[in-house]
């Protein structure tokens, strides 16, 4: 952490989104630039928020469970068994 | 960011290509109460409809339910599918809906408050405790499998509505619009919950991977 820079740590954490979809003003980026050359705890977080975002892709990439061939069936079953009931 | 590159199901509407001449005869079978039809809809789009549900509820039998509730609607509803899109995108969208609804009307546990889990500040806006650099997640399939498991139980942690948040737009990646629709909030409201709801979870993974103090 240091004083020298324009904005503040928490301005930061509150844009790191709109940083890093370079949808910032590139005057406000090139701020933003000038406070990670100086903090390495901003520069820590923001590394930390993008393997966030891997690593929640991450765990749902690998959640999907093996194709169930009964599956489809069943629920066409069910679906059927839903619309006669309602009829 | 990086986006996942594997096989999606979701595509947005406006860069769906033109409905194909097979399946334009489908939906004139499905809006004509064609039972045949309705089942070889079913057949053919369960897998990829029950893959999205589980990614969405914590329980195999719940992400059934859903896609047969997605089903329902739709075959209600099919009237109103106007083909602007493609019926696979229209059935997705209905599924998440089913999912979302399904998931509010589930009675959950007492929730944590957001704000706890937002990163603290010190009154001149540095950080409250400096953020400490994180772990590269281990190569070792197995140990990867443990750290994904975790990822979801950390995910399943946040608070409602910023755990569909996450979902929609990270997992699913439904652009902004699409999840503001979605959720009935404006697309400036979604950008900020995403946000917070990333911001939450960084949190809830950091004692898990951040490097240990020198």
């Amino acid at each position: 952490m240091t004083n020298h820079h324009d904005i503040t740590c928490r301005e930061l954490a509150e844009f790191i989104a709109d940083y890093l979809d370079h949808t910032l003003p590139a005057d406000i980026a090139r701020e933003f630039d000038r406070h990670l050359a100086v903090c390495p705890s901003c520069v820590a977080y923001i590394e930390s928020y993008k393997q966030t975002i891997r690593l929640g892709k991450a765990a749902f990439a690998q959640a999907e469970a093996p194709a169930d061939a009964s599956a489809p069936q069943a629920i066409l079953n069910a679906v059927r068994a839903a619309r006669k009931s309602a009829r | 960011m990086t986006r996942d590159t594997r096989a999606h199901p979701y595509t947005p509407a406006r860069a769906a290509p033109e409905q194909s001449s097979d399946e334009a005869a489908l939906v004139r079978r499905l809006k004509a109460g064609d039972e045949a039809a309705f089942e070889q809809l079913i057949l053919s789009a369960s897998p990829r409809l029950l893959a999205l549900a589980r990614r969405m509820m914590s329980r195999e039998e719940d992400a059934r339910d859903a896609v047969q509730d997605a089903f329902l609607s739709a075959f209600k509803s099919i009237d109103r599918f106007d083909g602007r899109s493609q019926l696979t995108t229209w059935l997705h969208r209905i599924t998440v809906n089913a999912c979302l609804m399904k998931r509010r009307s589930q009675r959950r546990r007492p929730e944590r408050s957001i704000e706890d889990l937002l990163p603290q500040f010190l009154d001149d806006g540095h950080h409250r405790s400096p953020a400490r650099p994180w772990k590269t997640p281990p190569a070792d399939s197995l140990e990867q499998a443990e750290t994904l498991d975790l990822v979801r139980a950390r995910i399943d942690e946040l608070p409602e509505p910023y755990r569909e948040i996450i979902i929609l737009r990270d997992i699913e990646e439904l652009d902004t619009d699409e999840t503001a629709s979605l959720l009935d909030l404006s697309a400036a409201a979604v950008k900020t919950r995403l946000h917070r709801a990333r911001q939450a979870l960084r949190t809830l993974l950091d004692p898990h991977f951040a490097e240990e103090q020198p």
